[in-house]
């Protein structure tokens, strides 16, 4: 059964990014939670981390453009009991300092939180290089870590404060670029549950970050098609919810996943791990395919790279024929 | 109960000798691992873990321990075999070395055995872990010292730099950090793989307090780190030591940097090790 989400986002929305819902998480925080620390290279406004560190600012620490650094402070920091939450743009975090990421915070248990800001094409303009779309398969390889990719941004800011419980390193993958408002505050959230936005049986769109908005779209428009097709918000890309992925090949035969990242080793890569063992059924992909980005305002690249509404419905038709 | 520190010189110089005789036998029976550094730092790992560490062995997560981060975990067996002889578990354990099931993996790992603070291997990283463990002391008013253990080769990372640049940024006179300066590395000299000379000149130009000392003179380490502790400031002791030190046929061989002795080769170190430990005993101080 669908979870209650915002009413009328068929016919409009409004639009922020998920980095303010982090940033307004931590502010909360950092006043419930005195072990919150947070660090930074040299992007503190455009993380939004700045509304801590103006607040709290002996507890917020710069340290320049250095990444790998910045992973092992905080690692130091969280083996002496702080919670650091580290910032910076997914391409530099966990881009540049992964294996400081691996060995410091997840081989030694060390609680750090990782804040990746701009991730996906939402970096638009920047070009290729800003642009992060291998975060998640290089997040969700590694033992003990957990890996969200809220859809709005007050997802993001729940997810701050259920990151907090969970004692180990925790990746969040953020847009810069205003994305829909989906939810609202009573919405359930939990790490490691998917939550079915839209009910349906013929096929499922499993989705996650901005990409949930597209799948409600495509569900919407598919359904004038006579297909009925099943939303699923999936926030947590590790651990993943197998239940419900299963429950979903099960009672709709087909997936399809949506996603603002590279088709090898994202969420779709994830989904399919889980049912090929599990259930199989046809799966189609909507990401980034095998590409790097280009410069363009986000929405041009949304649809170039075909990550809209449209594209998912061509996949769900497409992944109906497969269907036995 | 806090540990009993030795104070004595010559107890400590036979310390080191027990390290030496001890990290080379682990080192036979594990058949891999490093000689050189291990037996070149033996004379700082008997400063450190007998005379200048607050610590507790049989109470590894003493509150107000001061804290040992070893960078470059490489060189671990001898801290291994520091941390048995000071009590933190039995000698015999040292035999597990890179053994399935030890808890003294070839490279440390933080959560297999109490009183490693940190997981270490890949170089650079244990750097930065210390500047974090210095930060929170001082937020929290704590009192303890934080000391580091990094190697020459370890600084053609970046990291250290980036680490060492806070360090000094944010005056973290807590934090004392020492360079095992041996001049060599896997594939061979430091100054042909990576010239790092002038490295004083380089930490001071990063106002970082540098003194640099001669490595496997124990008086020489205690009276640095009682000088590092009233400069005020984060400081850098550079232990100018000579990697196999104590085994002729070691001394100075990159080649010796990352195989361990065979049968044949350990029984002449041990028998250079013996007549060296009787020279101590009968050394006057």
């Amino acid at each position: 059964m669908a979870v209650k989400i915002l009413e009328n986002i068929y016919e409009k929305v409004d639009k922020v990014p998920t980095r303010d819902g982090l940033g307004k998480g931590l502010l909360e925080l950092g006043a419930t939670h005195p072990e919150v620390v947070v660090l930074c290279c040299d992007l503190t406004e455009s993380t939004r981390v700045q509304w801590f560190a103006e607040k709290y600012p002996d507890r917020f620490f710069e340290v320049g453009v250095a990444e790998q650094n910045m992973a092992g402070i905080a690692a130091g920091m969280a083996s002496e009991g702080k919670v650091p939450f580290i910032a910076s743009y997914a391409v530099f975090s966990p881009g540049r300092n992964w294996d400081q990421i691996r060995v410091s915070l997840c081989y030694s248990e060390n609680d750090v939180k990782i804040i990746g800001a701009h991730a996906g094409v939402s970096v638009g303009p920047d070009g290729a290089t800003h642009q992060a779309l291998e975060d998640i398969a290089i997040m969700r390889c590694l033992p003990n870590m957990t890996v969200l990719s809220p859809c709005d941004w007050i997802e993001a800011k729940k997810s701050t404060f259920h990151a907090i419980d969970n004692k180990l390193p925790v990746y969040f993958r953020l847009t810069r670029d205003k994305v829909p408002v989906i939810t609202t505050e009573d919405t359930p959230f939990k790490i490691g549950r998917a939550e079915i936005f839209r009910d349906g049986s013929d096929v499922t769109l499993v989705a996650s970050g901005q990409l949930v908005y597209e799948a409600l779209i495509a569900a919407n428009l598919l359904q004038k098609e006579g297909i009925s097709a099943r939303v699923i918000n999936n926030h947590t890309i590790k651990p993943i919810d197998k239940t419900t992925l299963i429950n979903a090949a099960k009672e709709t035969g087909a997936i399809v996943t949506a996603e603002e990242h590279q088709v090898i080793g994202g969420l779709g890569s994830a989904v399919a791990e889980v049912l090929s063992e599990n259930y199989p059924v046809p799966i189609k992909y909507v990401a980034v395919m095998d590409r790097f980005g280009e410069s363009g305002t986000p929405d041009e690249l949304m649809v170039k790279f075909g990550l809209k509404s449209a594209n998912i419905m061509e996949k769900a038709r497409e992944v109906l024929k497969m269907k036995k | 109960m806090v540990f009993q520190k030795l104070t004595d010189l010559r107890q400590l110089k036979l310390m080191a000798n027990t390290i030496r005789q001890d990290t080379l036998k682990s080192l036979l029976e594990a058949k891999s691992g490093h000689t050189a550094g291990p037996l070149g730092l033996a004379d700082f790992f008997s400063a450190m873990y007998f005379n200048i560490l607050n610590h507790e062995p049989k109470n590894p997560k003493w509150e107000f321990r001061d804290r040992f981060v070893l960078s470059c975990g490489h060189v671990c067996p001898v801290q291994y075999t520091a941390m048995a002889n000071a009590g933190y578990f039995p000698k015999e354990e040292l035999m597990t070395l890179r053994k399935l099931g030890t808890r003294l993996h070839g490279h440390p790992h933080n959560g297999s055995l109490p009183g490693i603070e940190n997981s270490s291997g890949p170089l650079g990283q244990g750097t930065s872990q210390a500047v974090g463990k210095a930060l929170v002391a001082r937020m929290d008013g704590k009192k303890h010292y934080i000391y580091c253990l990094t190697s020459d080769g370890e600084h053609n990372e970046g990291q250290p730099w980036e680490a060492w640049m806070f360090a000094a940024k944010y005056k973290l006179s807590n934090l004392i950090a020492f360079i095992d300066r041996n001049y060599i590395q896997i594939d061979g000299n430091t100054e042909n793989i990576m010239p790092l000379d002038p490295l004083d000149e380089k930490y001071r130009a990063f106002n970082i307090n540098t003194i640099s000392i001669d490595g496997n003179d124990i008086s020489a380490i205690l009276n640095a780190v009682d000088s590092a502790k009233k400069s005020g400031k984060f400081s850098m002791i550079i232990l100018n030591t000579i990697p196999g030190k104590g085994v002729s046929f070691m001394e100075k061989k990159y080649e010796w940097h990352g195989k361990p002795p065979n049968d044949v080769e350990y029984d002449l170190a041990i028998k250079e090790l013996s007549a060296e430990r009787q020279r101590i005993e009968n050394e006057s101080f």
